[in-house]
């Protein structure tokens, strides 16, 4: 039987000589083919006794078995090691970039009216929105900024030619936000006049307005956010907490100094200006004048039919693109209105 | 409001820092916009007198001075400056002494002479930018006193940042009455005396026009020197205060403004005539003022005219004729009330404004116009001597101080905070507010400085102002919780920003007042909004489109050598419509624009570069309006390229426009391609759909390929519509996959293939069904459009 297994180490090391599928298949055919030298066994078994056929019968059975696993492992192997290659070479440079359209961007701006809307929205504020060309009323007179008023002078205004080519003085540029709050007082009055108790008024105003002013800290045209809450109990302590409470989330700083000091607006009474410091940063410890505010004066509230004995309210207003200054350290307002994708693409 | 700490500090002088005080005015609503020190730090300085001037033996431009600085022995001083001279008195740094710039002072030797100080000008003592010789100081200045001291130059300058209501602060006493009533610090105030009356000489004074002008006193003071120089501590406060000294008259006037609020004048009374009226202007009078601009005055100018003529615009500004000179012997000095009314907006309406009008239309003490003027008259006296005529005064309704209530519970509403009426009377004490009690409510009559307090949120002002903001707690807020609408049949804005910005496009912000030329060029608009008041011509009429500016934008951003750029605006466009509203004339919509210009993609690898074009943009903008139906529509616009523009409807309605800028823009705004820009109304951006579900097929779809042979210039509108009302009903779908034109197809010829999907809801299609809608699709596009069926 000394023959048998030296069938089975040749034929194992003829299988392991190959890596080539074919050469493989061929080398199976010279043992265990038609005329393999295993089958030419089984065939030569014919001449032997019963006894001496069981006998050998096995052991070549065996043998063939043995072929067959040792040609089965060698055809994994092979399988595998052409996988590896195809594998190996198919392999990209993952580092090249990848294809197609790169992102834009919001304007640095738009992201921090997004922000204010959004903290806003989260303690039930709408938003509004109203007419850039404003009527002389909504942006002054309903204001309690009659004509003549020294407050007038606080704003210079934009106006329109008629189409004759006159000054049309009852046309403006909306030089602040508060025309679309009272624009949203009239509507909310409107809306609830069959009630008894109107529902609380909380609405923030964002938009662009104008003033004529144009140098590296003005911009004839700038953005402003007012917001407006009215109720029965609303009173200027309210007003302190929701303005704190804004900045602070709105920097995402707990330690921003905020303090209030008195100031004026014809529409407000008291008045307030916010300050803010930082205590990091490049503008460490420094009072920033933020936002005006200020309980809504009640002339301002009996022109859109208010009761202000029946109600109180604040109103404040502040500058989105100052806002947005402070947060990402830009230095120059004018940058704004530039529209230098330079600039732009660090808002990405 | 412009004034030296050491002048406020005469009149009441609060235990408290410079920093403090500063600090206090803020927080009280007096902002406080700058602190300046009148010197910078320096020390040893100190009066010398000159005793003598001797040249330097070994330089041609340095003396040596001996020089007293009150010290036993004189000391020696080598001296460069031009105009050291015996028996001057001028500032010397001692040894020792620290100049401003880390300027330390030694005992020297300047070639060769010993040298025990530097004799100083004003600019290396940092109190002037230049100077042309040494600072001389008065004659009798005496030696040896600290500089500092002598020139008061450890003084401060605070700039007050007013607003429009506090014109009582208007004036170092109205400061300081705020002050006192913050601190408690005692004030006290100039003492004025009437002054005797020594000549007879007087001038009848007549108020015509009452309401305007409800108070008027003048007098006349003759044997004055005009010539005289004021002194040097009003010259002094008078500086620090911003205003220039010009002459002891002017001078006075304007002191007395400062220190009591009340704006005076001094006319020549030689060059009047007559009774002094104040009355409104008369059509055609003209008067030429001390600015030398010469006025028509309106009807509703207040004057101060003589028997000859206007002389002055009441409380805004004297006239030229009328004035007083060097010359001037015998004046008449004015000092009146005149009513804000009257005032307001007058000199702004002229082009000018004066320290005068910007206190009378604020509002002036009108319990203080007779003490300002025997104040002047004490001080014209004194400085230019004279006599003093009787003082003429017409009187007529002055403003009454109405009272105002205040209920201390709508305190507490108001503020949030409870103030007991003990605290309420102690501020308005403080205040010097005179009130009296209606049981628990308190009835206060404002004085005569205060314009701002009417009613009652008033007095809640001054309440908390006194008490201070920062003593208000801040609660967090507390509301009735009511969730806010959430609509899903709307987008917002944000949304269609994002959307946009994850196409490749940034986001711009331009100005909505443009160049006329825009208007024509992108918007055919000849119907212009234009400015009154523009403040340039590139920026003088309202945009009816958000085109010019992204057109703009893109030059700009080549010029900076960005050779790609995907731009949008969301904006207010602006044009004339007699049915607009909410402001009646001008309709004002919202819209959204974008322009792509360069390479189709980023410029990248493995892809290969081609320019953006129509259908670039097209996709973008299918993209965004999805899952609307958008129809394309060939339309010819000013701004667009007439073979390459669409129109943009949903529903039939026209939303916008997109095309290729028109080739004779690209070349007029020096573009060297072309960008492909789109224009929509935001608002229908806006509709979104509530999606509603539809069942969805088990059976497998049927697949087939389709391509025929067409017109070139048949649009694939009309084919695609065609085929949607003519199909069989198992064809779910059509779309197109490739257009071809070249080898094979004739020229003037297209094809076109189509992906036809075909399925049945309830059961599978057999081969035979989907064989024959394909013959009948392909016979309709035979008939309807003389298609060839391209195999």
């Amino acid at each position: 039987m000394q023959n048998l297994d030296q069938i089975l180490e040749e034929a194992s090391a003829a299988f392991a000589a190959t890596d080539d599928p074919d050469v493989l298949e061929q080398i199976k055919a010279r043992y265990l083919g038609k005329s393999g030298r295993i089958t030419e066994l089984l065939k030569g078994m014919a001449k032997l006794s019963p006894d001496g056929r069981k006998t050998a019968g096995a052991a070549i059975n065996r043998t063939k078995e043995a072929v067959e696993a040792a040609l089965n492992r060698r055809r994994e192997a092979i399988r595998r090691i052409a996988l590896e290659a195809r594998l190996a070479e198919e392999a990209l440079d993952v580092t090249l970039p990848g294809r197609g359209e790169s992102r834009g961007g919001l304007h640095p701006v738009t992201r921090t009216l997004e922000r204010i809307e959004a903290l806003f929205r989260s303690i039930g504020f709408e938003v509004a929105d109203g007419p850039e060309i404003e009527a002389d009323f909504h942006n002054f007179t309903a204001l309690n900024t009659p004509e003549d008023h020294p407050a007038r002078s606080m704003h210079d205004t934009f106006y329109l030619q008629d189409e004759s080519g006159k000054v049309a003085d009852d046309i403006l540029l909306r030089t602040h936000t508060s025309p679309i709050q009272v624009r949203y007082m009239q509507a909310h009055v409107a809306k609830y006049a069959h009630l008894a108790t109107m529902p609380e008024i909380r609405v923030i105003a964002p938009g662009r307005v104008y003033r004529v002013d144009s140098d590296a800290t003005h911009s004839p045209m700038f953005h402003q956010v007012e917001g407006l809450w009215i109720g029965e109990s609303v009173s200027f302590a309210d007003l302190k907490g929701v303005v704190a409470d804004f900045l602070r989330r709105f920097f995402e700083s707990d330690d921003l100094q905020v303090r209030f000091r008195p100031s004026f607006f014809p529409f407000t009474e008291p008045s307030a200006e916010i300050d803010v410091a930082f205590m990091s940063g490049a503008l460490k410890g420094r009072w920033l004048e933020i936002a005006g505010c200020g309980m809504v004066h009640p002339n301002v509230l009996r022109h859109v039919g208010i009761d202000p004995e029946k109600y109180t309210g604040f109103a404040f207003g502040m500058g989105p693109d100052r806002l947005t200054m402070l947060r990402y350290g830009v230095n120059d307002l004018r940058l704004f209105f530039d529209g230098d994708l330079r600039f732009l693409r660090q808002f990405v | 409001m412009k004034f030296s700490e050491s002048w406020l500090r005469t009149f009441v002088d609060p235990a408290c820092s410079g920093d403090a005080l500063s600090h206090l005015l803020t927080m009280s609503g007096l902002e406080v916009e700058e602190e300046d020190a009148v010197a910078p730090f320096f020390a040893d300085v100190v009066v010398a007198h000159v005793l003598e001037v001797s040249k330097h033996p070994d330089a041609d431009r340095l003396n040596v001075c001996r020089v007293d600085v009150g010290r036993s022995e004189p000391q020696q001083i080598v001296c460069g400056a031009p105009n050291v001279a015996p028996g001057l008195k001028v500032p010397c740094a001692l040894p020792g002494a620290e100049l401003p710039g880390d300027f330390k002072i030694k005992v020297a030797k300047v070639r060769g002479i010993e040298s025990s100080g530097m004799l100083c000008s004003a600019k290396e003592l940092g109190i002037a930018e230049e100077s042309s010789g040494l600072l001389v100081l008065p004659a009798d200045a005496p030696a040896g006193t600290d500089i500092r001291r002598y020139l008061d130059l450890d003084d401060r300058l605070l700039t007050l940042k007013l607003t429009p209501n506090r014109a009582d602060c208007l004036s170092l006493t109205g400061v300081a009455r705020e002050v006192s009533a913050l601190t408690g610090a005692p004030a006290k105030y100039p003492e004025v005396v009437d002054t005797p009356v020594t000549i007879a000489a007087a001038r009848q004074v007549v108020l015509d026009a009452p309401d305007a002008c409800p108070r008027y006193c003048g007098r006349v003071i003759s044997g004055v020197n005009a010539r005289a120089s004021s002194p040097e501590w009003m010259k002094r406060r008078l500086e620090r205060s911003g205003i220039r000294p010009i002459s002891a008259l002017v001078d006075i006037t304007n002191y007395v403004m400062m220190e009591l609020g009340q704006p005076l004048h001094a006319f020549d009374n030689a060059k009047l005539s007559g009774a002094i009226h104040a009355r409104m202007a008369r059509p055609g009078e003209e008067l030429l003022l001390l600015n030398e601009q010469t006025l028509e005055l309106g009807d509703d100018v207040l004057l101060i005219a003589d028997e000859a003529g206007p002389v002055a615009m009441a409380g805004i500004m004297g006239g030229e004729e009328s004035g007083i000179t060097l010359d001037t012997g015998e004046l008449f000095l004015e000092s009146a009330f005149f009513a804000p009314k009257a005032i307001a907006g007058r000199a702004r309406h002229y082009g000018f404004v004066s320290d005068a009008s910007h206190r009378f239309e604020r509002g002036v003490d009108f319990g203080v116009t007779r003490r300002a003027l025997e104040r002047a008259t004490q001080l014209v006296l004194d400085i230019c001597g004279g006599g003093a005529g009787p003082v003429s005064e017409a009187l007529a309704a002055l403003p009454q101080r109405q009272v105002v209530r205040l209920r201390p519970p709508r305190v507490a509403r108001v503020l949030g905070v409870v103030f007991s009426a003990e605290r309420i009377a102690e501020l308005f004490a403080r205040l010097d507010f005179a009130f009296a009690r209606d049981g628990d409510d308190f009835l206060v009559t404002p004085p005569s400085y205060r314009f701002d307090i009417e009613i009652e949120e008033d007095l809640i002002e001054e309440i908390v102002r006194l008490h201070g903001y920062d003593n208000i707690p801040s609660p967090a807020p507390r509301g009735a919780l009511a969730m806010l609408p959430q609509s899903e049949d709307a987008r917002s804005l944000s949304r269609i920003r994002q959307i946009l910005a994850d196409c490749g496009f940034q986001e711009v912000i331009n100005f909505a007042f443009v160049e006329e030329a825009w208007e024509a060029d992108f918007a055919g608009n000849a119907d212009l909004i234009r400015l009154a008041n523009p403040i340039a011509s590139q920026m003088s009429v309202m945009r009816s489109t958000l085109l010019g500016g992204l057109v703009a934008n893109a030059v700009v951003n080549l010029k900076r050598k960005q050779s790609r750029v995907r731009v949008f605006e969301t904006g207010r466009c602006f044009s004339r419509d007699a049915r607009g509203a909410p402001v009646a004339g001008f309709h004002q919509p919202w819209k959204l624009a974008g322009l792509a210009y360069g390479n189709a993609l980023p410029e990248q690898w493995g892809t290969a570069a081609r320019n953006v074009d129509f259908y670039d943009l097209k996709a973008d903008v299918e993209m965004l309006l999805a899952p609307a139906m958008v129809r394309f529509e060939k339309a010819a616009h000013p701004a667009l390229h007439p073979g390459r523009s669409a129109s943009v409807l949903i529903g039939g309605e026209a939303v916008g426009h997109i095309g290729e800028l028109h080739p004779q823009w690209v070349q007029k705004y020096d573009l060297p391609l072309a960008p492909v820009v789109f224009e929509l109304e935001l608002d229908t951006l806006k509709l979104a759909r509530l999606p509603q579900y539809a069942e969805v097929s088990r059976q497998p779809p049927a697949i087939r390929d389709l391509a025929v042979v067409v017109d070139q210039k048949l649009e694939l509108q009309q084919l695609l519509d065609g085929m949607q009302a003519n199909r069989p009903a198992i064809v779910q779908g059509i779309h197109l996959f490739d257009v071809y034109t070249g080898k094979g197809v004739v020229a003037g010829k297209k094809s076109l293939a189509f992906r036809i999907v075909m399925q049945d809801t309830q059961k599978t299609l057999q081969d035979a069904e989907v064989d024959a809608a394909m013959v009948a699709l392909v016979g309709y596009l035979q008939q309807a459009f003389s298609a060839q069926l391209r195999v």
